[in-house]
């Protein structure tokens, strides 16, 4: 199935509309997480406590709470990253498709095609622009030399670099300015057709303008992707997210339609954050 | 020079401060001058090694020296054919290529293992620990255990020998090298490449090993540098000859121990041989240093 044909098959998104009602977001509900716990080690404590919740399909999940709180540690949890070091365990359920993704014998490498992460400092590898974004496609799929351009044209232009970029196709990757390498991160993710996009704080290190560019292009891309973006910034997970998820010390405090989050908190302790009190 | 106002604050002492101030200088000063001084004693002997190797070399340095094969000392009579280094030279390039050819993809696998897979794993500081032992030891004990490995089963000295002890001199700088590079490598570029669902070892092959190139062919061309200036081992292996031959199976001539052969032998003009030589390695080492200079450079 080529990728046009597979945005016509997909049922349409709520593209763009922000969804206001938690009915609205359970109904579509794409990843159930129930009673997740973490540990980074045998002897260290729980660094998730028994989180339970929703991930919205096609929609925009945000995840704040101060620093140390676990929101990132999820987000790991969630593409498997944390299987690359040793000792790190996650126990409870992330179900997604009827398949427990932290349960045993799933395929990491199947599991993160489907889920993909772009980070918070940006990653280009040392290869050119083109096959910074062929590489990812290569592990999975076998495509002739005009099909992998044409992937490669679709990823850059979903990304919105393409008519950045499309001159400069065989040069380094490295030569990218940060913003510019953030979305070639984004399009790399892309590529590979996955379901799901983690966001790791991907504008952390970024100016305004790239910041603004980066989420423009979240909004743009929920209409196909279901994302889930990690963020210390309250004005980014106001813009960006439709259900906000509020993290602190291990624990979900809160979850809740991003327009209520931030007017109508319903713990005191979220009230407490997105004010400013601490965090 | 605002005086404190407190009554009660301690008087300062003008003159001792200007004494401390002074004694403080005088430190200065002798430290830099000491630093300065052995310096320059440092680079008087570094210089004039430097110089009388160009010196003595150069004066010897000819087409013959470079392309010809060893000749008897001719006692002053230059009817008789003039000897050379062409086999030494001949037989250096085999062997080092050789044991940079074995030693290369060893170390490099090593260093990944190191690095990649066993970073904090006790057979990986094992490992660790033994190829740093194996960096500092003594060259003659490689060469003593390749003779007993496989000159006394072979039956004789050999230019396979002297190419592995080589080999084993190479391995422990490609470890280290390529360790080093693959742990300068940023966590996150190798999430960002499993993270897309690479396995592994197509992280490694793919990425890591392309980020750290430079580095490790920088170590590679350091590893080649040492090897082509060791002596000892080959004493052992290869032991030297004085006619070209490239029978791996047979004793090999190279340049240090022709040097030593030929700066041993009491006769001037074999001597001055010996000078041609030893610039040859030096410019040798040196153009491959610069060349592992450069592409470190690059990489910054």
């Amino acid at each position: 199935m080529s990728a046009t044909e597979q945005q016509a098959s997909a049922p349409a998104g709520f593209g763009g509309v922000q969804a206001r009602s938690e009915a609205m977001i359970n109904a579509n509900s794409r990843i159930s997480i129930r009673n997740l716990d973490f540990f980074y080690g045998p002897s260290l404590p729980k660094a998730l406590k028994g989180i339970n919740f929703e991930i919205p399909d096609r929609q925009v999940t945000g995840m704040i709470g101060p620093s140390g709180c676990g929101k990132s540690t999820l987000l790991r949890v969630l593409n498997r990253m944390y299987s690359l070091y040793p000792g790190q365990r996650a126990e409870g359920e992330v179900m997604m498709d009827g398949v427990n993704l932290v349960g045993p014998g799933v395929d990491i490498n199947e599991l993160r095609a489907k889920i993909g992460m772009v980070f918070q400092k940006p990653t280009p590898f040392p290869m050119t622009i083109y096959e910074n974004i062929a590489f990812g496609v290569r592990l999975h799929e076998k495509l002739s030399k005009s099909e992998m351009d044409e992937r490669v044209e679709w990823a850059l232009t979903r990304a919105a670099i393409w008519p950045e970029v499309k001159d400069r196709l065989q040069t380094n990757a490295m030569g990218l300015s940060g913003g510019q390498q953030q979305r070639l991160c984004i399009a790399r993710t892309i590529a590979v057709r996955p379901e799901v996009i983690l966001f790791d704080e991907p504008t952390s290190a970024l100016d305004l303008i790239s910041t603004l560019k980066i989420e423009e292009l979240i909004d743009e891309l929920k209409r196909d992707f279901t994302i889930v973006i990690v963020t210390h910034n309250m004005q980014q997970a106001a813009r960006c997210a439709d259900q906000v998820a509020f993290f602190y010390l291990g624990e979900l405090i809160e979850v809740s339609p991003a327009a209520q989050m931030f007017t109508a908190p319903r713990h005191p302790k979220t009230q407490e954050y997105i004010t400013g009190r601490f965090g | 020079m605002s005086a404190t106002t407190f009554s009660d604050a301690p008087q300062k002492n003008f003159a001792a401060s200007r004494a401390l101030g002074r004694r403080r200088r005088a430190m200065d000063a002798a430290v830099r001058w000491a630093c300065i001084g052995a310096t320059v004693i440092g680079l008087v002997f570094l210089a004039s090694i430097l110089a009388t190797l160009l010196w003595r070399g150069l004066a010897a340095l000819d087409w013959i020296v470079m392309t010809a094969e060893f000749q008897p000392t001719r006692y002053g009579d230059d009817t008789l054919p003039k000897g050379g280094l062409g086999h030494a030279i001949l037989g250096t390039l085999i062997q080092t290529a050789i044991a940079t050819a074995i030693g290369t993809p060893i170390g490099i696998l090593v260093g990944t293992y190191l690095a990649e897979y066993a970073r904090n794993s006790q057979l990986g500081q094992a490992v660790r620990f033994v190829s740093d032992v194996l960096l500092s030891a003594p060259s003659i004990l490689i060469g003593l255990f390749i003779y007993q490995l496989v000159v006394l089963p072979m039956g004789g000295f050999s230019g396979i020998a002297g190419a592995l002890a080589l080999a084993i001199i190479v391995i422990p700088v490609v470890v280290r090298t390529t360790e080093d590079m693959l742990q300068l490598i940023p966590n996150t570029l190798r999430e960002a490449v499993v993270a897309l669902g690479a396995p592994k070892w197509k992280m490694i092959t793919l990425v890591a090993w392309r980020a750290a190139l430079s580095g490790i062919v920088t170590g590679i061309l350091l590893a080649f540098a040492r090897i082509a200036g060791e002596t000892a081992p080959l004493l052992l292996t290869s032991f030297g000859n004085s006619v070209f031959s490239n029978d791996l199976g047979k004793a090999m001539a190279s340049l240090p121990i022709a040097i030593y052969q030929q700066a041993n032998s009491g006769f001037p003009d074999l001597i001055e041989i010996a000078w041609a030589g030893a610039l040859i390695v030096t410019v040798g080492v040196l153009l491959i240093n610069i060349a592992a200079r450069v592409l470190l450079r690059k990489r910054k």
